[in-house]
């Protein structure tokens, strides 16, 4: 069976970005895959933004921190800590959702989406909303440049030299968190160091740490200046040299190739394809854009084996529908519940080695939740689940809550905010953009046309059994339906 | 192994159901069975980190009080177990249960390099791994996967919440998350799913669809078979109006019928006492003893309390000190209880933490949390510790 230009494209925006716009459906038909490929790159190619959703008593905080320094004022007050981390966590809130929108909106659908994947490399949990804006920058800027260069730029972060513990790692004190997890997670997978290679590296780290404003700082009289050996190179290394013997390694460029290959094409690995992909990405000296060029070009990526087959991460699957069906939310929250749900919470990555996916996103639990979300959207099923709480992300704040009013009854307490999930989502979908797409398309063509814009895989379901659920009483109505009932399948779970 | 006819005969529907299903369910089934004492597990998870200082109090040891001027518990409070320690005074049940020899104790439980976020040391207990290793499976899951291999049950391990916890995910079967038979039931009837099942076709070969499938099928048939148990023999019992009151008692109708769970999973928190500890951990305690104790009375009262095993777990225990908002910070090992009428030990297991042998200010473990996780799935419930925990872990031997 030969596949379409359609089907290929489209198998290039779920991949390379988070799936087709509702506004690009047209150019579905009109262009080969590799124009297609050639118009994401280009719209790429600007410097992101930074993103700057920091509560104004905080940036006010932030601003004052070097002033405060310096004065020596004294230690903030325990009730004052606890309003800075509410509006901390507040403010990531914000930050979820502000990046959940850019992936949903921008054009730059590459560089999101391989933001999306270092996010999830570079897994880190830091409840400090300007170390977290700071990383994210760093990940956004370099997603599509050189590994190394955002190796390094990561490593120096305050997120996650923090995260990782090493403002602990000093001279005759080390610790070792951050250089297991640099070699283990970030650079060699397991079983490509020994754990001396660990202790050395560990010391060279030492000193790396930061200041309040989460800049960089190197604390020299903290940083072991002997010698070291790491992967079997002697001398008086530093972190950054640490780092370089770490990118020397072809281990380094095969674990990226294939993580990016599980994440891009297919979580069955083909090694051959691999292989020739983490070759080129070394003599490349880890170039990102070149290795996409490598996957998304290939004849390999758009075999039919290929197509289809991923489970869309929660992420993938909520900014791929809003993507194809434009809506807003009377409440963000509802995106944030929605997101914990189903097991990814954007900045809360379930700890240093990120979310695992593939089918580990679906247990049923999940799976009855993703197909009833459109449903959902629709305000036609309520949203009655309780996402367990985080503790990292509560920080204690459920008693800090009732700090003042211990005698209050929890189990009001419990009742408001079970109470306050009962609820529709609350969204508008404006259908107009969508469903003017098929109004060139007869009307016994209607259903095949809007299955084969929706999914990538060959339906189990019936046509008749669409139909039979869809609202019959005109075009419109029809296409309406018809599109939620195909998002509630276990099929519109893959891309 | 006894085939109970029984309840398969009960459980009528799903013969209707099981024409629907693909074939990979059939085994599951014609095959509703029931080990012979039906042995079961429940684990109540306290989420958050619960002080274990103050659940199970050294009320003789000066350090303890010293350490905390505010927080600590005064003997004439603590419900006494012997002279050396004393229970929270919100767990009357639990001391009841003491005096029965149904209550053992084990204290300062942990694991080496113990880690103090709250995410990253859940997932060392729900893993079973190693500080320095990342797993994706649970042990539940592991369990799982390694008691049904192409049998697909997952209602062998039920959490009873909305959503999964990672100790229940195994690789290839998942545990089923039920917080409501009945709403679980009436989502999964939904006409449209129904007939979305009844059309999918089991083809040779297996790709990502038929994993969807798989599970969904699982889900409904699930939903179906823990509706119809949790009817056979509701149990009449009065329990707390607490989330957890409802939970044990939606465990103890599932434990009357002859549903195949082994495990049953549930949490109580958030015991992240930062601040105002007292009230909070008051509040919680007084939840948990008021449900376990409706539980176990209901188990006696039914002739099961010899086959029910229900331990507690925190992620970490406490700061030894009290810090500056009449609260404490994360530490590290803690206690856990065990409950049961078929214990081995009673009371007090193993001696008090050592507070004068701290780790920058926490207690140091003395049992790897693993070596209970492997007594328990080999002595309780007859499973291969060794090939779910990935290591041979010596048995303790409270059961």
């Amino acid at each position: 069976m030969s596949l379409t230009n359609q089907i290929k494209n489209q198998h290039l925006m779920w991949r390379a970005g988070f799936g087709p716009a509702v506004e690009q459906l047209g150019d579905l038909f009109k262009y080969s895959p590799k124009q297609i490929y050639k118009a994401l790159v280009k719209a790429s190619e600007k410097k992101p933004e930074y993103i700057n959703v920091a509560d104004d008593y905080l940036q006010g905080l932030y601003m004052g921190i070097e002033e405060a320094g310096r004065q020596q004022k004294k230690e903030m007050s325990e009730d004052e800590k606890k309003i800075r981390q509410q509006k901390s966590r507040e403010s990531i809130r914000n930050l979820n959702i502000y990046w959940l929108h850019e992936m949903v909106n921008s054009g730059a659908q590459l560089r999101e989406k391989l933001a999306f994947f270092w996010h999830g490399h570079f897994a880190c949990r830091n409840l400090n909303i300007f170390y977290q804006q700071l990383l994210l920058d760093v990940i956004r800027r370099n997603a599509l440049g050189n590994f190394g260069t955002m190796l390094k730029e990561v490593s120096k972060t305050a997120a996650m030299l923090n995260f990782l513990n090493n403002q602990q790692n000093r001279k005759d004190h080390p610790n070792e968190n951050f250089a297991r997890e640099v070699m283990e997670l970030f650079t060699l997978g397991r079983g490509n160091y020994t754990e001396h290679d660990i202790k050395e590296a560990a010391r060279a780290f030492t000193g790396w740490t930061s200041n309040p404003k989460g800049e960089f700082v190197f604390r020299k009289f903290q940083h072991d200046y002997g010698s070291k050996t790491v992967l079997g190179q002697t001398g008086n290394f530093d972190g950054e040299e640490v780092l370089d013997i770490l990118l020397q390694q072809k281990q380094a460029a095969k674990y990226i190739a294939q993580k990016i290959y599980k994440f891009l094409v297919n979580e069955q690995v083909e090694a051959g394809n691999v292989d020739w992909l983490a070759d080129r990405f070394y003599k490349n000296n880890y170039d990102i854009s070149k290795l996409l060029e490598d996957i998304f070009t290939s004849d390999w990526f758009y075999q039919e084996k290929n197509i289809g087959v991923k489970i869309k991460s929660p992420i993938e699957l909520m900014a791929g529908i809003r993507r194809m069906l434009p809506m807003t939310f009377e409440r963000d929250e509802a995106l944030l519940l929605l997101q914990r749900a189903l097991g990814q919470l954007l900045f809360y990555p379930p700890n240093v080695a990120g979310w695992p996916g593939g089918k580990s996103w679906i247990d049923s639990s999940t799976l009855m939740m993703r197909m009833r979300i459109p449903q959902m959207l629709n305000d036609r099923d309520e949203f009655n689940v309780r996402p367990k709480d985080d503790d990292d992300q509560m920080m204690g704040s459920s008693s800090s809550l009732r700090k003042n009013d211990v005698n209050e009854d929890p189990k009001a307490t419990a009742m408001k905010s079970l109470k306050r999930l009962n609820k529709p989502l609350q969204v508008n979908i404006d259908w107009s953009l969508y469903t003017k797409n098929f109004e060139s398309i007869p009307k016994e063509a209607l259903l095949a046309n809007v299955t084969g814009i929706l999914l990538q895989v060959k339906s189990q379901v019936s046509q008749d059994l669409i139909k039979q659920y869809s609202d019959n009483s005109g075009r419109d109505n029809f296409i309406k339906t018809a599109t939620l009932q195909i998002m509630s399948t276990p099929e519109y779970q893959l891309c | 192994m006894i085939i109970k006819r029984k309840e398969f005969i009960q459980i009528g529907s799903l013969a209707t159901a099981s024409m629907l299903l693909p074939k990979f369910l059939k085994a599951f089934e014609g095959n509703v069975m029931v080990p012979a004492g039906n042995k079961v597990v429940v684990i109540l998870q306290l989420s958050g980190g619960n002080d274990g200082l103050n659940t199970v109090i050294p009320v003789r040891n000066d350090l303890y009080y010293k350490a905390r001027p505010r927080l600590g518990i005064e003997k004439t409070k603590a419900l006494m177990l012997g002279d050396e320690a004393g229970l929270h005074p919100a767990l009357t049940g639990l001391k009841e249960l003491y005096d029965d020899g149904s209550l053992g104790i084990l204290n300062n439980v942990g694991y080496p390099n113990p880690d103090r976020s709250h995410f990253r040391s859940m997932d060392i207990w729900h893993t079973a791994s190693q500080s320095s290793e990342y797993l994706t499976t649970g042990w539940v899951g592991r369990y799982l996967d390694a008691q049904c291999k192409g049998c697909d049950k997952p209602t062998q391990a039920i959490e009873i919440d909305d959503i999964l916890s990672l100790s229940m995910k195994g690789e290839n079967i998942k545990g089923i998350a039920v917080k409501d038979p009945q709403r679980l039931y009436g989502t999964a009837n939904e006409k449209f799913f129904r007939d979305v099942m009844k059309n999918y076709k089991d083809e040779p070969g297996e790709q990502p669809v038929d994993y969807l499938y798989k599970t969904m099928a699982e889900t409904l048939s699930s939903a179906d078979y823990i509706f119809k148990q949790s009817r056979l023999h509701p149990t009449k019992a009065e329990y707390p109006k607490t989330d957890l009151g409802n939970s044990m008692k939606t465990i103890a109708s599932l434990i009357f019928s002859d549903i195949n769970t082994k495990i049953y999973y549930v949490s109580l928190g958030s015991f992240d006492t930062h601040i105002g500890q007292e009230g909070q951990q008051q509040r919680l305690f007084t939840q948990m003893n008021d449900a376990v104790k409706a539980f176990v009375k209901d188990l006696k009262g039914n002739g099961r309390f010899n086959d029910v095993f229900l331990f507690t777990f925190s992620e970490f225990g406490r700061r030894v000190s009290q810090n500056a908002s009449g609260g404490t910070d994360h530490g590290t090992a803690n206690n856990m209880f065990l409950i049961s009428g078929g214990l081995k030990q009673k009371g007090l297991i193993n001696e008090l933490p050592d507070l004068s042998d701290l780790d920058e200010g926490d207690l140091k473990y003395r049992i790897d949390f693993k070596n209970v996780y492997a007594t328990v799935l080999n002595k309780w419930l007859n499973a291969d510790d060794k090939a779910i925990l990935g290591k041979k872990y010596d048995y303790l031997d409270f059961v």
